[in-house]
């Protein structure tokens, strides 16, 4: 049987992005300072999963062939929301939790329905809809300011037994509660059937409707995931436009990395996941080179570049160059 | 096969898109344990028909009849509830989906709400058996595979819905010799299991071979419905034929052999499977034509001499001289002069939102200015002389060119390249879609450029304009050229017979009275 070499080739941009994360992450623990520690380890998956959370919430849209230019105005704007919401005691705090997880829910459905229904295109309706979504953050948040419940806050920023980052282990739980089930959902094929050929789709009686606005929901849940988790990570709320803006780049950079296609249908949340530590690594290895900060874009943006360039090499395989345009 | 009691009716079946009429009150009846062959030639209302029947296509007016009783589709998963279920000529697999994803993309099996990998491995593997093709890995990339095996992922992927009535458009188009034994075979199989047949296909010896009741399509119609074997080939392209012969057409000029060296010439060229071995020429002042079936090579030979193919092989000749034509910008150039008016004009001619006068004059632009900027009224007198020279009606020249009607927008995209006075000029199907009057118009125009000295390369689906304008006509089977017809020898009949491969010593003389 040669399964195995089916599998292999449907998780190359998986693979390849583990490596490139691995190659980086290695590089950066054994010229710190510290060395491979557990502190070392927590602050860097702290950094991470934020990243994470929202690469993952672009790579469900990315999927359908859509793009999400809101996701990190959905996670600002959860940001903001949740140094309101989550505190207090406990059943308070739960109250918090949901309510913040069923904004991103409702954010990401608001873009799904005007793309799907409103039938405009993605990019100009998320440009719009992340918009208003950080009007809103803003509205909430004029100032930096707010409050979370530490005790949950240093629960899931910290250490489990000591060793283990407990975002993490909320990171795995998210992958196995949401992306595992989608993908393997008849809502999650018709997102990738959708995104790869929406015409074959539609012709063999798909759902591509609903499959694309699970798509776009889920990728607001996500995107609030994250906002969560950077409300537990600095214990305020802050409106801030160019974080917003930088999340959403960065989670555009971090899918391609993980070798998820932005023609649409190919690719896996799972990639996605290890391009975003991938790309965090790449930033932080400036600080152990003594690199001056001022460096960082720059070097970022040429690994970006050198990542990307290695998918256009189908190119030069065409033979009818028609097709360089479809 | 009478007096059976049909499984599923068509009745009184229309169906217009815009002030074409696909389907005139067309009727269609199939019974189950049957193979029912559909023919008729390109634009018959074949494709119109068996789209109303799969449910993506709502016919204006008529009704279906399903055991007895209406049905309607609202889409093409309604149809797949109810049994039909069509394996269309372009492919309708999803290509980043495995063979398995695909062939159980309809209604995966499901455990606890998720899709059972297991099950659905275990059905692509039954289906793809079923199919012939158990050599097909379920786990393969639908777009890692070549053509013929995803013809038979699709028929595997039909299998597996468990239809009652099965269309087969074309569905053999893209074999092999083998596969297409096996499929027979499956065929014959399904309708000994008491399946419904519909069997669209051009070639007669399938045709021969499989179909208990043929039905011919024209003009939108059945004209006629017979049980197979009842009637001779020749008997058959008569039904297909049956139009009326227009004249429309400018008259020929009575041509001497061409002794000048031609100004276009292709040498053995191929490229991938879908051009064989092609030779031809085109002399200054004529008219050749490509005909054949749709989809035979026709367009890629176009854009071979264009330049937009890569790996060709062959030689291709401009005045009796090699060159290689490495991009449509080299092939428009002064050196060559080619121009190429597309099929797609919408896509591939014009930029539908941009004005009349910029779409007039982009390709023409480097000859109109001067160390890149633009002669305003050099591009005014051109386009002037133009608008005039070919009667286009545009309320100003101002105006987007999307909001042109078809025939005014087919003459922007001619009068765009004309700009260029090229010296060979290949038309890709050009009167696709437009109304009679400007049809007549353009034949003018291309007899008046050929008087003039261009050589013209006309691919055209439409058989009456191969008669009534080509001075030569290459039929075009399967990417090689089957038979060249000149002068008297274009006739209707000979065009179709050699599209359909079949040989044209067969047919009696009795019957080549149209000419």
């Amino acid at each position: 049987m040669k399964d195995w070499r089916y599998w292999l080739a449907e998780q190359r941009g998986t693979l390849l992005a583990f490596g490139i994360f691995i190659v980086m992450f290695t590089i950066y623990t054994s010229n710190h300072p510290a060395g491979f520690t557990a502190n070392v380890v927590q602050t860097a998956s702290n950094k991470g999963v934020l990243l994470a959370f929202v690469a993952m919430a672009q790579t469900l849209v990315v999927i359908t062939a859509g793009i999400d230019l809101s996701v990190g105005m959905i996670f600002t704007l959860t940001n903001c929301l949740a140094s309101w919401l989550v505190i207090g005691t406990g059943i308070e705090t739960a109250f918090g939790v949901v309510a913040v997880l069923g904004t991103g829910l409702l954010c990401g459905a608001i873009n799904g329905a005007i793309v799907i229904y409103g039938r405009l295109q993605p990019i100009v309706a998320t440009i719009a809809t992340g918009a208003v979504y950080f009007g809103i953050a803003l509205l909430l948040r004029p100032f930096p300011g707010g409050s979370v419940n530490e005790d949950l806050a240093d629960a899931l920023t910290g250490r489990l037994f000591g060793v283990v980052p407990a975002s993490l282990v909320v990171l795995l739980a998210v992958v196995l509660l949401v992306w595992v089930p989608f993908s393997r959902s008849v809502l999650g094929r018709a997102a990738y059937a959708a995104g790869s050929s929406e015409m074959a789709a539609y012709m063999s009686g798909v759902p591509i409707r609903r499959g694309k606005f699970a798509a776009y929901a889920l990728g607001g849940l996500l995107a609030a995931i994250g906002g969560l988790f950077l409300t537990f990570f600095t214990y305020t709320g802050d409106a801030a436009y160019a974080s917003g803006n930088a999340y959403t780049l960065f989670s555009i950079a971090a899918v391609v990395l993980g070798g998820v296609s932005l023609f649409g249908g190919k690719g896996s949340a799972i990639g996605a996941i290890f391009g975003a530590l991938a790309f965090r690594t790449i930033g932080d290895l400036l600080f152990v080179f003594d690199f001056d900060p001022l460096w960082q874009p720059l070097f970022q943006g040429v690994i970006l570049l050198i990542a990307v360039s290695l998918g256009a090499f189908a190119l030069f395989r065409v033979r009818n160059r028609l097709e360089w345009f479809l | 096969m009478d007096g059976a009691v049909p499984l599923f009716r068509m009745e009184g079946i229309s169906k217009r898109y815009g002030g074409v009429r696909a389907l005139e009150k067309a009727e269609l009846s199939v019974t189950p344990g049957s193979i029912h062959a559909v023919l008729g030639e390109n634009g018959a209302g074949k494709s119109t028909l068996i789209k109303v029947m799969a449910g993506v296509v709502a016919p204006d007016e008529g009704r279906m009849m399903l055991d007895g009783s209406e049905v309607t589709f609202a889409s093409p998963a309604a149809a797949n509830q109810a049994g039909i279920v069509c394996i269309f000529q372009e492919l309708s697999l999803v290509p980043e989906l495995s063979v398995a994803d695909n062939i159980v993309i309809s209604d995966p099996p499901k455990r606890f709400g998720m899709i059972d990998r297991k099950a659905q491995r275990r059905i692509a593997e039954e289906a793809l058996a079923r199919a012939g093709a158990a050599d097909i890995h379920p786990l393969a990339l639908v777009k890692d595979l070549p053509l013929s095996r995803r013809q038979m992922v699709e028929i595997a992927k039909a299998l597996a819905r468990k239809p009652r009535i099965l269309i087969l458009d074309e569905a053999t188009s893209a074999l092999t010799a083998a596969d297409v034994a096996k499929i027979f075979g499956v065929l014959k199989r399904l309708r000994s299991e008491g399946l419904a047949l519909l069997y669209i296909s051009h070639r007669m010896n399938e045709i021969a071979e499989l179909a208990d009741q043929c039905t011919v399509f024209r003009n939108g119609r059945n004209v006629a419905s017979y049980k197979a074997g009842s009637k001779s080939d020749n008997e058959v392209v008569e039904l297909m034929i049956g139009r009326e012969y227009s004249h429309i057409f400018p008259p020929k000029p009575v041509r001497a052999p061409a002794t000048a060296a031609p100004v276009l010439e292709a040498r053995k060229l191929s490229w991938t499977d879908r051009l064989d071995n092609i030779s031809l020429t085109v002399g200054a002042g004529e008219v050749v034509g490509l005909g054949g079936l749709d989809g035979q090579g026709q367009r890629e030979l176009l854009l071979a001499f264009f330049g937009v193919l890569r790996g060709l092989s062959g030689q291709i000749l401009i005045d009796g001289k090699p060159v290689a034509i490495a991009s449509p910008a080299a092939a428009r150039g002064d050196r060559i002069g080619m121009a190429l008016i597309p099929e797609d004009r919408k896509t591939e001619g014009l930029m539908l939102p941009m004005t009349v006068r910029e779409n007039l004059s982009f390709a023409a632009l480097d000859r109109l200015s001067r160390a890149g900027i633009i002669d305003r009224a050099a591009e005014q007198r051109l386009i002037d002389d133009m608008v005039g020279l070919l009667a286009i009606k545009t309320a100003g020249l101002d105006i987007p060119v999307g909001a042109l009607s078809g025939g005014n927008q087919q003459k922007v995209v001619i009068a765009k390249w004309l700009m260029r006075q090229p010296r060979i000029i290949l038309l890709n199907d050009p009167t696709r879609g437009i109304d009679v009057g400007t049809k007549q118009e353009l034949y003018q125009l291309m007899r008046k450029l050929a008087d003039q000295g261009a050589a013209i390369l006309f691919y055209s689906t439409d058989y009456d304009e191969l008669i009534g304008c080509c001075d030569r006509v290459l039929v075009l089977y399967d990417g090689a050229v089957k038979r060249e017809l000149v002068g008297p020898e274009i006739t209707e009949r000979a065009l179709i017979a050699s599209a359909l491969n079949i040989h044209g010593e067969e047919m009696p003389v009795s019957l080549g009275a149209d000419a």
